[in-house]
């Protein structure tokens, strides 16, 4: 393209995990003073780049990458985040990386402190400097000046409000007399409106003076206000690169979303009949750490397959939580009519509604206990099945045989590859691992059926299994599901109706017919782009 | 076969082997230092039967997560008091015994409840916490053995001192009374087979109770309290009800320890009572999460091993009593590795 | 993250009395038991100034472990025994007073530093599991101990001193005068005010430490401590290295118990040697909570109003029981029963107070979110 001088060039960027090709070919530059806006969906590659950038071990302990990476047109290979930082590259989290009792100043200097020299340190070493608390205040003054903000260098991090902590975070990189290139992913995430505002003026700011920064959001708006260009990855590959000035939301989301309606096929026929609903969700609020949920609102058609959408850490994952009590909750949600406690699983699992996480791992599954339990633990406790009640039922005894004989059935049914259902949980593969957790709801014969994100690190062939099961349980037995998943083309591919939630609300219910780029504009906020909704 | 080999060890880990390969040698020179095997076998399975339900104990609470009881002294003083009364009342044999059981098991019940509760409020801190309720309670227990107005003439200070002595034998009332029941004795050899007998159903009753629907939700509730709350489990519940059981069976194991030793320790005695007992249990292959009837026999078997076997080995070896100071580093040593223990994630 | 915990409470008197609500509790209890034990103030005054004078070294050494995240480090009678052993070479190589007390700290320090280092391998294996796992590493290496001086020394380790020895001729003896050293700290510069004898030099030393330890939180080196006490994987990623800063604590800890114990025992005038160190934990980390301190903080007047109004209990409890309920013994069993139920309190108010403070932080965040929505930021 032009000469102009990159400080940044990311250069045929590829990487793969175990097989799967996460980024393929990807080409990013950063001017000096220019800010880049990345916007893509979950999976897209973003943090897998900017891992990459960053020299994080965990790249190094996959097989590396291709391409290359020039800072100032000089080729650098980052082995730990540290170098990355010597080098000049600042990067500020959506988690703080702050100590809490500690002050503004002490955060901004962590580990990098102005000291004195003293006899001990002949004795001790280094560590025994002592702290120039002058030296540090004047630091500390001077790169939140830089940042143009009001900020209180000798205020406790656990006392300020939200937006200062990002602020300080900041400050903690310019600090660093040696940063060229920030990246700032997710900035705005658990800021307020004002906060945001004078955050994104900061950064503008900041580009002005000749700082260059990659700005990662999934709100478009703030992305088109202060990003000088705009790269668009999907599925690992650079889509289009824009001038923020030249495009329209409509086309990034396209952009982000993609694919074209494929043959209709695999694409789910409408049902025609008047929907009776079986869930109705009023002003949901769910208190689940970063999948928070804001007043959501949903009706779920019975017998239907219900989507939900959206990019990650946006609530998705709330609702199912919350509804089924494992996150504190607050709401209406009305199951067959009749009103469903919340914050009470035995409440909701009783009245046939069952659960398959998306924590597997954590919630899902006994990983010290064989596979058999696993899949009849929750029966045995709400439905009292697989018990031999003796004495007049005063003792309930557990039916271990008929535990391994039901659970051999799903062995077989789902093709859950293990030595026996005697083995341990913690021995299998993810993907069967997340075979057992779909036995565990299936035995229950519910009614209404909440998966999230089935179908996870699993492999393709797998994927299908695991799908096809969802849609036979749909058809032959009429449960409900809802199921919440970040790839779209998963909803798309099996269910009657997407919603797509953002900022922990749901911002639109659409048809799979629907033209992709309507999903991507509700994924980054922008509800009123949108032709059309169910 | 290597591997066969590698993976017992790894699953057992280096110091169980070690202790075991030493108990072993102990038994091999014994002879050679003019030890009766018979002798040292009998004194083993005496001491092993005595100590075993106190062990047994502490299965419940390490299944439903609140890790090691360190705070066993509270079930142990419920024990001292069932005892007290009962030799208070007069009752003699096993109907002595029994009464002391069920004097116990009421305020085992108690004092458990409270002190599930508690652990129910520093979750996480179980461990640390229980340690000095226990050791807080075994004093304050002093304080009330000289208080409490027990009369019987063969428990309290002679010459019109009140409260009571501290040391008290139960020759007499019930010594014995399990030990000697059904007891096999050829030559040197001595069989207890009621105290085995009583332990078996202990342990019995033990192992049932976690093959019904209630037992199984509190290995859950231990295992991974998140999926049990999600599959609606009261996870709290569990664990207060785990705390009761485990105290009360500590009641029960206290007075089936005196029965055989012969005498009720009050006052300081039992303050330090619950480390030999968890090291034992880890001894035999438990973990801080995880407890099996297995663990307990092996490990209390073990552990009285060689508790048995290191005096009487050690002081015809080299001339001195060694047995304090390898029980100390045995037991000690046994613990501090299981607190140590990372749990190995298999991705 | 805003600390709502009753101490941010609004009236600043009861602020005040809910954050120091041991010490307070101590105070009225002691203004019912000293007239009741019958000590005149003057006896009281001597024996205060004595334990104060004896027992502060060893818990100004609980502080710097405290301040790393580490809890409170029952370990530091791991340092109590490298100061016997020290002592228990002095004695042997007959080297008396101040000098022969310098021989004795020097000879503890390596083994101090030893210790501490295996302390800080052991317990960073057990994060979150510190306080327990250093109580139970206490107990094995007294067993470790013991092995060495009830059979290593005399034997193995060339002990020339027969009057040191057990009559078999190997072991150490149970109670071992060290009469050589008696007090020479304290008489060292010691001086008189209406009756009441203040040793001064060691109140020196102690005040030097004290110095020390403010020093300290000054340096890097404290900065990172305080940074790992507060949040690990904060420091971890700002490139601390975690597992060393919190193993320096320990060491720190242990050497500095050694030389408290060397202090504690010229003051007492005799080892005991299987035994004087066996309560140094729990009494030190007693002392020190009943001053006000808790597992997360604790400061240098934690540590002096703690041994004050400790000590103070200890003495008057046996009086005092005998008074009010006929029995001495009764008052002995009670300060037992002071020294554990204070630190089991302890230990569970803080666990809870964590507990609360975690559910506060979600409730307020999820608050704040709230509010944030319904002024309209959402998408």
């Amino acid at each position: 393209m032009d000469e102009k001088q990159y400080l940044l060039k990311m250069e045929n960027i590829s990487k793969e995990f175990f097989g799967n090709q996460v980024l393929k070919d990807v080409t990013l530059s950063v001017g000096k003073g220019e800010i880049v806006g990345l916007v893509g969906e979950n999976g897209a590659g973003k943090s897998t780049l900017m891992n990459i950038l960053f020299g994080l071990p965990v790249i190094q302990e996959t097989g590396g990458f291709q391409g290359r990476i020039l800072l100032d047109d000089v080729e650098v290979n980052f082995t730990s985040p540290f170098e990355a930082i010597e080098a000049g590259i600042g990067m500020v989290h959506q988690e703080f990386i702050l100590i809490p009792g500690f002050t503004a100043t002490e955060n901004i200097l962590l580990n990098r402190e102005s000291t004195n020299y003293n006899i001990f340190v002949e004795v001790f070493g280094e560590r025994l400097r002592t702290l120039n608390r002058e030296e540090m205040h004047k630091r500390a003054v001077a790169a939140i000046e830089k940042l143009e903000v009001q900020l209180d260098p000798d205020m406790l991090v656990s006392e300020m409000p939200v937006g200062h902590r990002q602020f300080t975070e900041i400050a903690r990189e310019m600090d660093r007399k040696s940063t060229k290139l920030l990246v700032l992913d997710e900035p705005t995430a658990v800021l307020t409106e004002s906060e945001a505002e004078t955050m994104l003026t900061a950064a503008r700011r900041l580009a002005n003076k000749g700082l260059s920064i990659i700005f990662i959001s999934h709100r478009l708006s703030e992305v088109l206000k202060i990003a000088d260009r705009l790269v668009v990855l999907r599925d690992g590959q650079v889509v289009r690169e824009l001038e923020s000035s030249k495009t329209t939301p409509r086309e990034v989301a396209s952009l982000m979303v993609g694919r074209e309606i494929k043959d209709s096929s695999s694409v789910r026929e409408n049902k025609s009949e008047e929907p009776e609903i079986v869930l109705d969700i009023k002003d949901l609020w769910v208190d689940m750490p970063g999948e928070q949920v804001n007043g959501v609102n949903l009706q779920v058609h019975k017998g239907e397959i219900l989507g939900i959408g959206g990019l990650a850490g946006q609530g998705k994952l709330g609702i199912a939580n919350g509804v089924m009590g494992l996150f504190p909750a607050e709401g209406e949600v009305y199951y067959k009519g009749e009103r469903l406690p919340l914050n009470n699983p035995v409440g909701v699992l009783s009245r046939g509604i069952a659960f398959v996480s998306e924590d597997r791992r954590g919630v899902g599954l006994l990983l010290d206990e064989p596979i058999d339990l696993n899949i009849v633990f929750t029966a045995i406790q709400i439905q009292g099945r697989f018990i031999k009640n003796l004495l007049g039922g005063l003792i309930k005894w557990r039916d271990d045989k008929e535990i391994s004989r039901v659970a051999r059935e799903y062995v077989e049914s789902l093709q859950i590859k293990c030595v026996s259902e005697k083995q341990q949980a913690k021995e299998l593969s993810g993907g069967n691992q997340q075979k057992v957790c779909l036995a565990k709801a299936f035995v229950l014969e519910p009614d209404l059926l909440f998966v999230s994100e089935p179908t996870r690190g699993i492999d393709v062939g797998a994927k299908s299994v695991v799908l096809e099961t969802l849609r036979t349980q749909n058809r032959e037995h009429g449960t409900t599901i809802i199921m919440t998943s970040s790839e779209l083309e998963e909803l798309r591919s099996i269910c009657d109706r997407i919603a797509i939630v953002s900022e922990g609300r749901i911002l639109g219910i659409l048809p799979p017919t629907a033209d992709p780029a309507d999903f991507g504009l509700l994924m980054l906020g922008e509800q009123e782009e949108v032709k059309e909704s169910v | 076969m290597f591997e066969g080999i590698a993976n017992l060890i790894e699953k057992a880990g280096w110091p169980r082997i070690i202790i075991a390969l030493f108990l072993l040698s102990l038994f091999v020179i014994a002879p050679f230092v003019n030890i009766s095997i018979g002798t040292s076998i009998s004194d083993t399975l005496v001491r092993f039967a005595m100590n075993s339900v106190l062990v047994l104990s502490l299965v419940p609470m390490v299944q439903s997560g609140c890790g090691l009881n360190f705070g066993m002294q509270l079930g142990v003083i419920a024990g001292l008091i069932g005892a007290v009364t009962s030799i208070e009342l007069g009752v003699t044999g096993l109907a002595g015994f029994l009464t002391a059981i069920g004097i116990a098991i009421p305020f085992a019940a108690i004092l458990g409840f409270f002190y599930g509760l508690l652990l129910n409020r520093v979750k996480g801190d179980e461990m640390v916490v229980a340690t000095y309720v226990g050791f807080s309670s075994v004093a304050f227990m002093s304080m009330m053995w000289l208080l409490l107005p027990y009369k019987s003439p063969n428990m309290i200070w002679g010459y019109g001192g009140s409260g009571l002595r501290t040391t008290i034998s139960v020759e007499g009332y019930w010594l014995g009374v399990l030990n000697n029941f059904l007891s096999i004795r050829i030559g040197n050899f001595f069989f207890p087979t009621g105290t085995i007998l009583f332990f078996a159903l202990i342990a019995l009753l033990v192992w049932s109770f976690f093959k019904t629907k209630l037992g199984t939700a509190m290995t859950a509730a231990g295992s991974n309290p998140v999926y049990a709350k999600a599959a609606g489990v009261n996870v709290d519940r569990m664990r207060i009800l785990s705390v009761v059981i485990s105290t009360v069976i500590a009641a029960v194991g206290i007075l089936v320890y005196e029965q055989s030793f012969g005498f009720i320790q009050l006052y300081m005695a039992p303050l330090l009572m619950a480390f030999p007992a968890v090291a034992a249990l880890l001894l035999g292959g438990a973990s801080v999460s995880k407890a099996s009837m297995g663990n307990v026999i092996i490990g209390a078997f073990l552990f009285q091993g060689i508790l048995t076997m290191t005096p009487s080995v050690m002081n015809n070896l080299i001339k001195s009593d060694m047995s304090e100071v390898i029980r100390i580093i045995v037991s000690n040593g046994m613990i501090v590795y299981a607190l140590t223990r990372r749990t190995k994630v298999r991705k | 993250m805003k600390d709502q915990s009753l101490t941010r409470a609004k009236n600043p008197l009861v602020r005040f009395v809910i954050s120091n609500a041991v010490p307070i509790l101590f105070v009225i209890l002691l203004i019912f038991a000293v007239p009741l034990s019958g000590f005149s103030t003057d006896y009281l005054l001597n024996e205060i100034i004595t334990r104060l004078g004896r027992n502060s070294f060893l818990v100004i050494s609980l502080l710097i472990p405290v301040m790393a995240g580490m809890g409170l480090n029952f370990g530091i009678v791991l340092g109590a025994m490298a100061g016997q052993i020290g002592l228990i070479f002095m004695l042997d190589w007959g080297v008396v007073g101040i000098p022969g007390i310098v021989l004795a700290m020097l000879i503890g320090t390596p083994i101090a530093i030893l210790l501490g280092m295996l302390a800080g391998m052991i317990l960073n294996r057990a994060k979150g599991r510190e306080m327990v796992t250093s109580m139970i590493l206490g107990f094995f290496i007294n067993g470790i101990y013991q092995l060495t001086i009830l059979y290593g020394m005399g034997s193995v380790i060339p002990i020339a001193s027969d009057k040191l020895l057990l009559p078999r001729g190997y072991g150490v003896r149970n109670a071992i005068d060290l009469i050589s050293i008696r007090k020479a700290l304290d008489n060292m510069w010691s001086i008189e005010i209406s009756g009441v004898s203040i040793p001064l030099g060691v109140f020196a030393i102690i005040a030097a430490l004290c110095i020390f330890v403010f020093w300290f939180t000054r340096t890097k080196l404290g900065q990172d401590m305080r940074a790992v006490g507060q949040d690990m994987q904060v420091a971890a990623t700002a490139g601390i290295n975690v597992d060393r800063t919190r193993t320096l604590s320990i060491i720190i800890s242990t050497v500095l118990a050694c030389y408290g114990q060397i202090i504690f025992l010229q003051n007492i005038g005799t080892i005991n040697t299987y035994n004087s160190h066996d309560q140094v934990g729990t009494f030190a980390i007693a002392a020190l909570l009943i001053g006000g301190a808790s597992v997360a903080k604790a400061t240098i007047p934690n540590v002096f109003i703690g041994i004050t109004l400790f000590h103070l209990t200890f003495i008057v409890a046996p009086r005092a029981g005998k008074e009010l309920l006929g029995q001495a013994q009764i008052g002995e069993f009670f300060r037992v029963f002071v020294s554990y139920g204070i630190i089991a309190i302890s230990l569970a108010l803080y666990a809870w107070r964590r507990q609360v403070e975690k559910e506060t932080e979600r409730r307020q965040a999820k608050a704040a979110i709230k509010a944030a929505v319904e002024d309209g930021t959402g998408g």
